[in-house]
Parts: C-alpha cells; sequence; structure tokens
C-alpha cells in the first residue's frame, strides 16, 4: 500500500483533500454546492478540448473552469444564480461533448476525469497541483475576512463597503483553481464530494469558523486516505468510498446537530416535562 | 407510429426526413421537451434547478446499474431518482443553502455508486461505451417501442402538475403563505420532487443527462424572462423547448454537410439554440418598455413582492 508507486497517490491525495477542506468550508458557508459541481464537471470541456487541439490538459481544465466562474457570475447578475448555474454547466458539458465527437482516441479518459485516477498520478502532475493548491490556499487567506462577511451576512459586508458580487466572483474563481489542481488528479466525482461532504460534517459539529475548517481538512484527510486504503484492498474505484464515508460523515454530522439541539431545547424547557416523569 | 406521432405528423412533415431515427427523436425529444417545459417553470421558481440538474445525474447510477444486472436502463433511472427524492425530501431543509448541501451530499453519494457500477460495467463489457452513453445520452440511438412509454409517463407527469397546480404555486410562491392557508407545504414539496424525479428520468434516459437539464431549466428561464404569468411562462416554456429540441435536432442534422462530414452533436446545436434564445429573451424584455420590464419594476414594490397569477 505505500510502495514506491502510490507514494504519489497518497501526496496528491493529501493535497487534494486539505484545500478541499478549507475551500469546501467556505462552498458550504455560501451554499455554493451547485456551483462546486458545475465547474469540476463542466470543466471536462476543457480537457477533452486541450486534448483536441494538443494542448496540455491542466491549461484546458484551468481556461474553461475560469470561464466557466465567470460566465456564472456574470449571469448571475440578471438571474438566479441556480439558474444561472445550471445553464452554465450545460453550455460547458455540451462544449465538451462537441470536442469529444471531434476526437476518437478520448472516450477512456474521461472515466478517468470524472471519476478519478488517483492510482495513477505521475510525479510530472504533482507539481503543478502543489503550485496551484499554494495559490488557493494563499487566495483565501488574503480574502479570508471579506469572504466570511460576505457569506455569513452580506447586508453587513454591503454597509462595510464590501462588493459582495466581486466576493462572488473571486470565490468563484478559487472554486476554479481548486478544479483546476484537483481534476486531472482525482477526477471531478471525487472534487466535488470533498468539496461538499466532510465540511457539511464539520460545520454541523462546531460554528467557530476555524474550528470548522480545520475538522473539514481532517474530515477530508481521513475520508481520502481510508478511501484510498479500502480501494486498495478491494480493488474497486475511490471514487465510490469517498462520496459513501462523504455522504456517512454528512449524516453522522447531522444527527449530532439534531441530537445537540433536542438536548439544548429539553434543558432550556425543563418544565414542559410533565414533573412525574 | 404511436398516438403522439399521429398527432404531431401534420404539425411536423414526416417525409421532411426520410430517416427514421430522426423521425423518432423529433417525436420523443417533443414529448420531453413539453413535460420538461411544464415541470422546470416551476423548478427555476421554486429555485430547485440544482435538484433538477442533481436528479439527471443520480439517474445515471441506477442507469448503469441496470446495465449490470441487464434490464432497462429507464427502470434504473426512475427507481433511483425517486429514491434519491424521497431522500432529499427527507433530509427536507427550507432553506435553499441547505437545501442545495442536502442534495450535493445525495448526488456525491449517488456519483459514488455511479462510478462503483460503471467501473463494474467496464469490467464486465470491457469498454467504456456505458460511461458515455449513460452519461451522454443519444436522441438517435433511442431503444425501440420505448416511445409509447415515455409519452404515457410523460402524460403522467402533466397530469401530476395540474393536479398539484394550484397549491403548488402558492406554495413556491410563498411558503409561509401557503402554510397559513392550511396547504399541505410538505406533501405538495414531496409531490412536485416526485414529479420532478420522473419528467427528469424520462428526458435523462432519451436525450440525456445534459440535454434533461438544458431543456429542464433553459425554456422556463427563457419563458420567465419574457412573462411573469404562470400559464403564459408554462405555455412559452413549453413551445420554446419544443423549438429548441427541433431546431438543434435539424442544425444537427444539417451540419454535417456544412462541416464537410463531422457533424455538430445534437446536444451542442440544442443547447446553442437556448442560449441564443435566453439573450434573446433578455433584450426583449429590456427593449419593451410596456412589457415585462414594467412588470418587473411594479413587482419590486414591497406590497407585491411575487405575483400569483392563479385565481
Amino acid at each position: 500500500m505505500f510502495a514506491s508507486f502510490m507514494v504519489n497517490a497518497w501526496e496528491a491525495a493529501t493535497i487534494v483533500a486539505a484545500v478541499a477542506g478549507v475551500v469546501g468550508f467556505f462552498t458550504v458557508l455560501r451554499g455554493s454546492a451547485f456551483a462546486a459541481h458545475a465547474l469540476p464537471n463542466g470543466a471536462f470541456a476543457g480537457a477533452a478540448g486541450a486534448v483536441l487541439i494538443g494542448a496540455n490538459t491542466i491549461v484546458g481544465l484551468g481556461v474553461f473552469s475560469l470561464a466557466g466562474a465567470g460566465v456564472i457570475a456574470g449571469m448571475g447578475r440578471r438571474a438566479r444564480s441556480d439558474v444561472a448555474t445550471a445553464l452554465t454547466i450545460v453550455l460547458m458539458l455540451a462544449t465538451g461533448d462537441l470536442f469529444l465527437s471531434h476526437t476518437s482516441e478520448y472516450a477512456p479518459e474521461i472515466f478517468s476525469l470524472l471519476f478519478g485516477q488517483v492510482l495513477g498520478v505521475s510525479t510530472s502532475k504533482l507539481v503543478p497541483t502543489a503550485v496551484l493548491a499554494a495559490l488557493c490556499i494563499l487566495a483565501v487567506m488574503v480574502l479570508y475576512r471579506p469572504l466570511m462577511i460576505s457569506s455569513v451576512a452580506p447586508e453587513v459586508a454591503q454597509a462595510r463597503g464590501i462588493n459582495t458580487r466581486m466576493m462572488d466572483l473571486a470565490f468563484l474563481v478559487v472554486l476554479a483553481l481548486v478544479t483546476t489542481m484537483a481534476v486531472p488528479v482525482v477526477g471531478s466525482l471525487l472534487t466535488f464530494s470533498l468539496l461538499i461532504g466532510p465540511p457539511a460534517a464539520a460545520r454541523s459539529l462546531t460554528s467557530r469558523p476555524l474550528v470548522a475548517m480545520g475538522l473539514a481538512v481532517l474530515c477530508a484527510l481521513l475520508t481520502v486516505w481510508g478511501s484510498i486504503a479500502i480501494s486498495y484492498e478491494t480493488n474497486l474505484p475511490v471514487g465510490f468510498f469517498v462520496g459513501s464515508i462523504s455522504a456517512f460523515a454528512y449524516t453522522v454530522g447531522r444527527g449530532w446537530g439534531a441530537w445537540q439541539q433536542h438536548r439544548r431545547n429539553r434543558l432550556l424547557r425543563p418544565t414542559t416535562r410533565p414533573a412525574a416523569a | 407510429m404511436n398516438v403522439t406521432g399521429a398527432l404531431l405528423s401534420p404539425l411536423f412533415e414526416p417525409g421532411f426526413f426520410s430517416s427514421g431515427p430522426v423521425h423518432v427523436a423529433l417525436v420523443v425529444g417533443g414529448v420531453v421537451a413539453v413535460v420538461s417545459g411544464i415541470v422546470g417553470v416551476f423548478t427555476v421558481i421554486r429555485g430547485q434547478s440544482f435538484a433538477g440538474h442533481a436528479l439527471a445525474d443520480i439517474g445515471s447510477a441506477g442507469g448503469s446499474a441496470a446495465v449490470l444486472v441487464g434490464v432497462s436502463t429507464l427502470y434504473g433511472y426512475l427507481a433511483l431518482n425517486v429514491v434519491a427524492a424521497a431522500v432529499m425530501e427527507l433530509i427536507g431543509i427550507r432553506r435553499p443553502r441547505g437545501r442545495d448541501l442536502a442534495t450535493g451530499v445525495v448526488l456525491g453519494a449517488a456519483l459514488g455508486l455511479a462510478a462503483l457500477f460503471l467501473y463494474e460495467d467496464t469490467v464486465s463489457t470491457s469498454t467504456t461505451g456505458a460511461t458515455v452513453n449513460v452519461l451522454f445520452g443519444s436522441i438517435f440511438t433511442l431503444p425501440p417501442g420505448t416511445t409509447t412509454l415515455i409519452a404515457l409517463l410523460g402524460a403522467v407527469s402533466i397530469v401530476a402538475i395540474a393536479v398539484l397546480y394550484r397549491p403548488l404555486l402558492l406554495s413556491s410562491v410563498s411558503y409561509d403563505l401557503a402554510a397559513a392557508r392550511g396547504v399541505p407545504v410538505r406533501l405538495v414539496g414531496a409531490g412536485y420532487l416526485l414529479t420532478l424525479a420522473l419528467a427528469v428520468s424520462l428526458s435523462a434516459i432519451t436525450i440525456g443527462a445534459i440535454l434533461s437539464t438544458a431543456l429542464l431549466i433553459g425554456p422556463a428561464a427563457i419563458s420567465l424572462r419574457v412573462t411573469t404569468r404562470t400559464w403564459a411562462a408554462v405555455t412559452v416554456a413549453s413551445g420554446v423547448g419544443v423549438f429548441a429540441c427541433w431546431g438543434g435536432t435539424l442544425v444537427a442534422y444539417d451540419s454535417s454537410d456544412w462541416t464537410g462530414g463531422w457533424g455538430w452533436p445534437v446536444s451542442f446545436c440544442i443547447v446553442a439554440v437556448i442560449f441564443v434564445l435566453y439573450f434573446a429573451a433578455g433584450l426583449v424584455a429590456r427593449l419593451a418598455p410596456a412589457g415585462p420590464g414594467r412588470r418587473r419594476s411594479e413587482r419590486a414594490e414591497p406590497a407585491g413582492a411575487q405575483r400569483v397569477d392563479a385565481a
């Protein structure tokens, strides 16, 4: 499991999970689950286009995910954001379909782009992954305060002179960077699952932002490491385990949150129970 | 051809295309576009585009499982989508942010299952054809004999929307007002989500996941740009959907002549038509001073936050 050919997989997955935990915290906070699905999924069109013209996959993914972020933000000014996102993902996927129809060699790679091939990560992919990961973390650190305020209380942010539209765009650009970083190594499904499941679980455990972010990273790391280990042992796709463990973590988190709420309510209103009981 | 074909043939001369698959594609595409347009208007009003898209992707897990056990993919789509809709409703969060999150978690889990089943499909058939087929679908490769079933299920969706119409509209526009009026909002929401699951399975199986979302959200978004009346929106959305579907198919069919045999995929052409119409509708709404533009500014006033047109 820790043989030399697996080292790259562990390193890539660890980088992706750490970044997904941090960015995923904001994804959950802002309720941007649809965008977190649309960008990684739609960006495959960029990869397909890159193959068509013989360019680097990462460049194609980067260009398309950034363009997608721009289209979502631009259309979101006039339409509801979920409608804008839906139309954007449809446009990106249809463009990908157009590119795919013009190349015959590409079909097997679709599976790996969608569902990931973490066990086949090469060292040459590891460097851009690490650089982009550092860029994502840096962007989140720089944007931390305005992003946090505009996510939690948009009205307060506006009153303080923060341009919430710019923050929307900035966050989508960060998501596009995550996409460019993560999709070549772990696929769009894993990227999406890691952005949603672990941070959602962490959020229901605590409401303190930095603690939640730390928990999200921890949970994402555990999810990915566990999934790779089980996948290695059982020879089944990593994506299946990441999806299941993420959903399980969310369920446990929600259950814990509901139980806490229930207990708090009981402590607050002890008189509602009959004395004899 | 069946009843639908007979009904549609005077509208669209079958001799226009001599190709059989094209004819089937036009009929099925038309039925799916009408159903998606009607259901889509409510999807957009309720802000459930993500659920509408997610169900199309979730169905692919059912579709790939069906390939594995050797039953028709339609049953796989239907079964999994109904289960997924039920789970989404059970998690039942009213705030849009939380609701999207719940949808995302269900989608992530289902895509994980799809990865597993597609992997098994690939191992057992040693091709990746299943992946592409399940994900992209093709209107030109419909299994024969499914046209009647698709028309029937489409009719069921439309009847369900007709039955739910008034309480659904009220609870979509104002959840609290509907609840105060005694509308069983949870039940109506669940019924709507099941209808959405049915409509999406139907379209995803026939035209693929991409076009399913395109025809669900696109025409509805277009129609709601030019009108605020629900009936008009439903009518316009169905019309736009059918137009985009047929126009796109026509463009795709002809494009192989223009591009020297390469051709553009149907999904790309239909989405392109929808986008052109979407921006055209935006222009119309902005340029027409007496039209929806003014109505929108009236609507923005506090008294009538949103207009209910169901009386």
